[in-house]
């Protein structure tokens, strides 16, 4: 233990050496890692935050969102990134206090293969827990049938597909079958990046998904927007909490942010999934940056405040282009105050 | 001569001190000799690191679980509760599938190889075989997606069914829904990736047995194939039986390619053709994101359990090897 501290005091001395050495050359090197899901917006963000600002460069591991709050935890990068907010027993078990930061919203879409079925399924939140579920086992069980009128449903069996790994896909996927459904929440539990399926295959990454959905006869399984719009992968609608029917867009998922803007928590840490309203997609979420409320050395407090600015504000732009839907105009308001927490 | 002999007999003695030390250092073998034990001992040292590692690292879980985690069938995050059942029974299933298909493949071409096939075609075949044994497992994966997978699903799979399917006590293996992955599939892909190591190390055993062995086998009146498997065969046991522990190993262990065509659930089932889970692929799917400290500690106890069941199978090996040993064969 104690050798581990004088390593652990050895390596500060180095970084804080390193860190006077970059100071005068004026370069400020933040680490981070975390999340999968928004790796492209933050790489493009990093790049971009660098190229106009030579001085300050963002290194990004994406290793997935537990490992981007063990990380920030144990103090080896920077900042963090995660899929799903962190828990309260999670942040009480951190030596120091984090906050969060909405930076990107990301939704979830149903993708199915059936024979015979080109059209574009409407699911009610029913048939997609009951899917899950293994409730529902056949594809023309009239809680399938009946929103989908004039689509000739096979009666057979229904492969389900689900992810392999932990991921924040399945956080969302999960936090909204948590939401409308009863027994999936009893059965299943909290809303999770990896739970005990009651049915069906795994398939790794939204590829993995995509292919086994593909080549399986009569499949569902569910991926991220951004990756069925870049591919070109046929999705379903969802019913929403008004009872709509409504295919994932881009303006729907920031909808559902809209809508639920005012009932957002001070710490940012929010599910938004099912939320209110007539055009809300319900399955969408945040994603966040974790960042220390603490930072010691100013150069990078200074530095990570003006990237949070920026990507309020700036980075925002660069959103679109890789379909991600922007964040609500009131959120990024109450997100601007609350930079000044970090001290 | 004396002369000679009284000079040599004066360099000689042993004396203990610095120059002979050195006398002995100059000569290499002293530093060999350190060398190699530094190396040797480095890997007894890695492993029982990596031992330790695993052990205080899956404290929480063998606290929690104790010896139900052998038996636990349920694996959920959600709710703490993990154990290790369907993946060790998936790792063992998988890798015997493997071994039961790339065995017979594996030794037959070692033999056409080294005693049937002229020397030169041998030596470009086995060229390739070693290129096959280096390629990354990701791409063994990617076939087992797009050629083993459809294959299996709309031709191996049904064709199963509905002949070996009907069969009596075998039959309970092929039945049930097919989806293309499962254990069998896995064990496919396993079997082709292992087979390059068995057919490699065979060959490469079966040519270091001496000529005169099968010399003495044809001119006892043997034919050529009674002097294959019953003279050089047997004498190049304990090497081709190195080769398959070789292979079984790496089944054990493999990740990539078993996490893209076993289906990924952790379930028990007879029949081949169920997904499953092993061990490798579970720990690679879910060590990133597993957020709870019980959950990761659970994922390194798998480790461990993957650790044990390498170990208890190296031993059995051994123990085969050695009772096979008796009677016949190479001379101990």
């Amino acid at each position: 233990m104690r050798k581990r501290l004088l390593i652990v005091l050895l390596a500060l001395g180095l970084a804080s050496l390193a860190g006077l050495v970059a100071a005068q050359g004026g370069t400020v090197l933040l680490n981070a890692a975390g999340a999968t899901f928004p790796t492209p917006i933050y790489s493009k963000w990093f790049d971009v935050y660098h190229s106009a600002h030579p001085n300050v460069q963002i290194n990004y591991q994406s290793i997935g969102s537990g490992g981007g709050i063990r990380q920030l935890q144990a103090g080896t990068v920077d900042f963090g990134a995660s899929d799903g907010p962190m828990s309260d027993e999670q942040l009480s078990q951190s030596k120091f206090k984090i906050l969060h930061f909405p930076t990107v919203l990301g939704a979830v879409v149903p993708t199915y293969n059936i024979a015979g079925v080109s059209g574009e399924l409407n699911f009610t939140q029913k048939a997609l827990a009951g899917i899950y579920l293994g409730t529902i086992t056949k594809w023309d069980d009239t809680e399938i049938a009946k929103p989908n009128a004039g689509v000739k449903l096979p009666n057979a069996e229904i492969v389900v597909i689900h992810r392999s790994e932990g991921s924040g896909t399945t956080y969302i996927w999960t936090d909204f079958l948590g939401k409308v459904s009863e027994e999936w929440k009893k059965k299943v539990g909290n809303a999770a990046a990896s739970v005990n399926w009651p049915v069906g295959l795994g398939g790794k990454g939204n590829e993995g998904v995509t292919g086994l959905v593909k080549q399986t006869p009569n499949a569902i399984g569910y991926i991220e927007l951004i990756y069925a719009v870049q591919n070109n992968i046929p999705y379903g609608k969802v019913q929403n909490a008004a009872g709509n029917f409504v295919k994932a867009d881009l303006a729907g998922v920031t909808a559902a942010a809209a809508a639920d803007a005012k009932n957002v928590p001070e710490d940012f840490r929010v599910s938004i999934t099912n939320a209110p309203g007539p055009k809300v997609y319900p399955i969408s979420s945040f994603t966040w940056l974790l960042i220390p409320a603490q930072i010691q050395d100013a150069t990078k407090r200074e530095a990570i405040k003006d990237f949070l600015k920026w990507m309020l504000t700036e980075g925002q732009k660069y959103n679109e282009g890789l379909t991600y839907a922007q964040l609500p105009k009131d959120l990024i308001a109450k997100e601007a105050k609350a930079i000044s927490l970090i001290q | 001569m004396s002369a000679a002999a009284t000079t040599i007999a004066h360099e000689v003695p042993p004396q203990a001190g610095p120059r002979a030390f050195l006398r002995r250092l100059r000569s290499g073998d002293e530093i060999a000799h350190l060398i190699t034990l530094t190396f040797a001992a480095l890997i007894l040292l890695i492993t029982s690191m990596l031992l330790y590692e695993l052990w205080v690292n899956s404290h929480l879980s063998r606290a929690k679980f104790g010896w139900l985690f052998f038996w636990t069938r349920v694996w959920d995050p959600n709710f703490d509760n993990f154990g290790a059942a369907p993946f060790i029974y998936g790792t063992l299933v998988t890798s015997a599938v493997a071994l039961c298909l790339a065995v017979p493949l594996g030794l037959a071409s070692a033999i056409f190889l080294s005693e049937l096939a002229p020397r030169k075609v041998s030596d470009v075949i086995s060229f390739l075989i070693d290129l096959l044994a280096a390629v990354p497992s990701v791409i063994y994966g990617l076939l087992g997606i797009f050629i083993v997978v459809p294959l299996m699903r709309t031709t191996i799979g049904p064709a199963l069914i509905h002949t070996l399917g009907n069969v009596p006590y075998l039959g309970a293996l092929f039945h049930g829904p097919n989806y293309g992955v499962g254990f069998l599939t896995a064990g496919i892909v396993l079997a082709i990736m292992v087979v390059p190591f068995i057919i490699s190390v065979s060959r490469e055993v079966l040519l270091t047995v001496p000529r005169e062995q099968r010399e003495a086998a044809l001119a006892m009146g043997a034919t050529r194939w009674e002097s294959t498997w019953k003279v050089v065969v047997p004498w190049a046991r304990t090497g081709i039986m190195g080769s398959v522990f070789l292979a079984l190993a790496r089944a054990l262990g493999e990740t990539m390619a078993v996490t893209m065509v076993i289906g990924n659930a952790p379930t028990i089932a007879a029949s081949l053709l169920s997904p499953g889970d092993t061990i490798a692929s579970i720990i690679a799917s879910q060590f990133t994101e597993a957020s709870g400290d019980l959950y990761l500690s659970s994922l390194i106890e798998l480790g461990l359990v993957l650790f044990l069941i390498t170990f208890i199978l190296n031993g059995l090996a051994r123990i085969l090897i050695v009772a096979t040993g008796r009677g016949g064969g190479r001379p101990a």
